[in-house]
């Protein structure tokens, strides 16, 4: 007895992306710096966009931590710095330094500055729930603008129907 | 998305002036309504007039960070004019390419 099996066609896909949900889940500046940018970049088209922090990428959102963000100089073999190099004391806060003056020759602006600024864009931020419970942290710890602490079931139901992208 | 013309203009896929001294201010009033605006304000002319003007300065107008920081008006106040992206949504009303950049 042969089932009849109906090919339905989905819906296609629009051309241009309307909606975008970004999860940072890093700590470095490095690690948080492409997640910002594809948020802002994503609100200059006119995309709508959602951001998650999560794990280490809540010191994003941080108020008390927002301002220190480091890059990782120890087994990071992009940066080309030996690891046993990368180690020494300071060596992060000399790299981190370095970077950040030459983000402000090209006006890349400091991560406390982009975050505030992809917040006047409209785009709304989030906390992860499962993290700030694991850190012990509450919603005052977080910067004004994060909108609310989500859970990961109620991130993807703000995601549907648009692109999740992961940092 | 097919070329296609407004009148005698010519726009790119995206609805950017293919050549931008085709362009008039004239034509503003229809080009925002295109993208939406409606009413076009003071405001919405002051920054219109300084995209155009960067391009034929620098050859190319601004992204959202520099439109902000010069023509002094804020992120937010960019965007609730213009909510579709304050420097691509201009630079298609002021009849300039699209500006190139990141932030």
């Amino acid at each position: 007895m042969a089932t009849e099996m109906v090919a339905e066609k989905t819906a296609a896909k629009p051309a241009t992306i309307e909606k975008v949900s970004i999860i940072i889940s890093k700590g470095s500046l490095e690690g948080i710096y492409p997640g910002l940018i594809m948020a802002n970049g994503a609100r200059a088209e006119g995309i709508e966009a959602n951001l998650f922090f999560t794990f280490f990428g809540l010191d994003a959102i941080h108020k008390k931590r927002h301002e220190n963000i480091k890059i990782a100089t120890v087994g990071n073999p992009g940066l080309h710095v030996a690891t046993w190099l990368g180690g020494f004391p300071g060596m992060s806060s000399v790299m981190t330094h370095y970077m950040q003056s030459k983000m402000e020759h090209l006006d890349i602006p400091s991560i406390p500055d982009f975050i505030e600024m992809i917040a006047d864009t409209g785009a709304k931020l989030y906390g992860c729930k499962a993290s700030i419970d694991l850190f012990g942290l509450t919603k005052e710890d977080l910067i004004p603008q994060v909108e609310d602490i989500i859970t990961v079931g109620e991130f993807y139901g703000m995601a549907a129907g648009g692109e999740i992208i992961f940092t | 998305m097919a070329v296609e013309t407004l009148g005698s203009v010519t726009l790119d896929g995206e609805g950017f002036f293919v050549h931008p001294d085709e362009w008039t201010e004239a034509m503003v009033p229809e080009l925002a309504r295109r993208e939406g605006i409606d009413p076009l304000t003071e405001q919405h002319w002051k920054v219109i007039r300084f995209m155009r003007q960067e391009y034929l300065q620098k050859g190319t107008g601004p992204a959202v960070r520099a439109l902000s920081k010069s023509a002094d008006i804020s992120i937010k106040d960019l965007y609730q004019l213009f909510s579709k992206g304050p420097a691509k949504v201009a630079a298609r009303i002021a009849g300039i390419p699209k500006p190139r950049g990141c932030i």
